[in-house]
């Protein structure tokens, strides 16, 4: 029984690794990874406005409410963007915590009595995620975090595979993509609404600041080591998956809390890349030349 | 209005006008997100200072945070010199790797028997409604310092701003130019921390200065609205706050400097430099 909670930890905290990084190597290629923070902060309005509406606590329909709130704050974002009177930056941090300040709000008048809690949506638990079971006409199968975060990698994986050519002109060439017929405001828009829900699917069991280190960080890695599109994907997805089995294995061992040891993994990751850089896109040798000349 | 209320009040406009000030040299350097990633970034620095102090006093424990706010931002600046990442992306790093840090560290703070777990809940949302008559002293001393820190720097840094090049060039040291605005900053997000906490801190650093851009096209007119406008929206809030139960303070005060943004980006008529 321990064994296969375990067992069923780990293949989470995996799948939510891999979820989140898959569109966070776009986030980071196109520098609006920022954004991560303020989708998955502002889910707390959308998950509080439909908890009031429907007042049931488990249902798939807060993961809607909660989606709809990360696309809202997508669009009152670009709206101010584009009004030219603020810079990007200053847009996000403007939007997120208006969102976030009207669900502590919206909670506290009308949700007092109900569990639900503004640090759950930012901290997370992942140790408590195999005890929601989903139980299907009386047969257990197996934790809902599970069967959710699955749903988010897989569509991750056919969004990321179905229009991986476009989501790649858009990025790197906006105006030949208009030119070749590819809209860059749709594909933009595709990979936020993408963004939201994984961040909502994950937050749940990750927390919304962890699913922000999943998202930037192991792609921020890997584009330091790789220099092309599909190699830098392949890297991040390694680096998720193996920040997430080395966090939890030090979270297991040191008995802490495991979505933080994840992120911190992550940031192990990151300054090891930092270091070896070198070595990995100019070659061993290279990098062994650079060593020797500079401490020559 | 009773007592607390008072202290509340002169806590928060004191926040209020001090970030004012400094949002706006963040809002003019593009470094908005850069108080978020600081105020994140603050909770480990906390956590340690607890375990190695075991102190109560939350002054001791946010110079922990400061401290912490201070590598994280040199971190931010060491990989933006030495990789081709992205601003953004660093600041996420940064953000998300120290909270993360900071979460693993409180599971271990827990464990201890004197601990007291409300530390993470006053450091995400503030604890404003505990403030004491010699919270408001320090925080008034700290606003103080910044504000004697501007005007002694004030030619400096408006050149800083506006141009680095050039300020480079007729021999300011803009390396201690930047340290100091960036010192100014972690100083403010210090008391956001103990006030409205650490989600809503970008707020209040952020709000008064947007909102104040739109009516101005100079840096001292531009820095008197935004202070006036902070203090403006952290009365305002807390006042709102009070009469009215349940409402927590920190995000009456987000509400009320967001409209005050919403209403400037609409209504303000000079606005035309980009």
């Amino acid at each position: 029984m321990i064994i296969t909670l375990q067992l069923e930890l780990i293949v989470i905290a995996m799948m939510a690794a891999v979820a989140c990084c898959l569109p966070g190597v776009f986030l980071v290629l196109r520098g609006v990874a920022m954004m991560s923070d303020a989708i998955s902060h502002a889910i707390l309005l959308g998950i509080v406005v439909m908890f009031l509406m429907i007042q049931k606590l488990h249902s798939p329909l807060l993961l809607v409410g909660a989606t709809i709130a990360g696309i809202a704050t997508v669009v009152c974002t670009e709206k101010i963007i584009r009004s030219k009177r603020l810079k990007q930056d200053a847009a996000i941090g403007l939007i997120f915590p208006l969102f976030f300040s009207v669900g502590v709000i919206l909670i506290s008048q009308y949700a007092r009595n109900v569990h639900l809690d503004v640090d759950m949506v930012l901290v997370g638990e992942l140790a408590l995620a195999p005890f929601n079971r989903c139980v299907i006409a009386g047969i257990d199968c197996g934790p809902y975090a599970l069967w959710v975060v699955s749903a988010a990698l897989l569509l991750n994986m056919i969004f990321v595979r179905l229009f991986y050519k476009e989501l790649v002109i858009t990025t790197f060439d906006a105006t030949l993509a208009t030119m070749t017929g590819f809209s860059p405001a749709i594909f933009y828009y595709a990979l936020m609404i993408m963004t939201s829900i994984t961040a909502v699917a994950t937050f749940d069991v990750v927390g919304s600041i962890m699913v922000v280190a999943l998202m930037i960080t192991p792609a921020a890695t890997a584009y330091l080591l790789t220099r092309r599109v599909p190699d830098m994907l392949m890297a991040s997805v390694f680096i998720a998956l193996c920040s997430s089995i080395a966090g939890y294995a030090v979270a297991y061992y040191a008995d802490v809390s495991i979505a933080g040891s994840i992120a911190s993994m992550t940031g192990v990751f990151f300054v090891m890349g930092l270091l070896f850089r070198k070595a990995v896109t100019c070659g061993l040798l290279t990098s062994f030349c650079v060593i020797s000349r500079n401490l020559l | 209005m009773n007592y607390t209320v008072l202290l509340v009040l002169q806590g928060a406009v004191l926040l209020g006008i001090t970030s004012g000030a400094l949002g706006t040299f963040a809002l003019l350097r593009q470094q908005s997100l850069l108080g978020d990633a600081i105020s994140h970034a603050a909770l480990p620095g906390i956590v340690v200072m607890f375990l190695l102090t075991h102190s109560k006093n939350p002054w001791i424990l946010l110079c922990g945070g400061a401290l912490a706010g201070i590598v994280g931002v040199a971190s931010v600046q060491y990989v933006c010199t030495h990789t081709k990442l992205k601003k953004d992306a660093i600041l996420g790093i940064i953000l998300s790797v120290f909270f993360g840090f900071g979460l693993v560290l409180m599971t271990v703070v827990q464990k201890i028997p004197v601990a007291s777990q409300a530390i993470l809940n006053k450091f995400l949302f503030g604890n404003v409604a505990t403030l004491l008559a010699h919270d408001v002293c320090v925080i008034a001393v700290i606003s103080l310092c910044i504000f004697a820190m501007l005007i002694l720097f004030w030619k400096e840094c408006s050149m800083y701003v506006f141009d680095p090049v050039f300020a480079h060039t007729i021999g300011c040291n803009t390396k201690i130019i930047e340290m100091i605005l960036t010192m100014l900053l972690v100083l403010a997000i210090v008391i956001g921390l103990q006030t409205v906490g650490v989600v809503l801190m970008s707020t209040m650093l952020i709000a008064p200065a947007a909102a104040a851009r739109q009516w101005t096209v100079r840096l001292s007119r531009m820095l008197l609205l935004s202070s006036i406008f902070g203090g403006g929206a952290a009365f305002i809030g807390v006042y709102v706050s009070s009469l009215v139960d349940h409402i927590p303070t920190g995000p009456a005060i987000v509400i009320v400097a967001s409209a005050t943004v919403l209403f400037s980006l609409m209504c303000a008529p000079k606005r035309n430099i980009g």
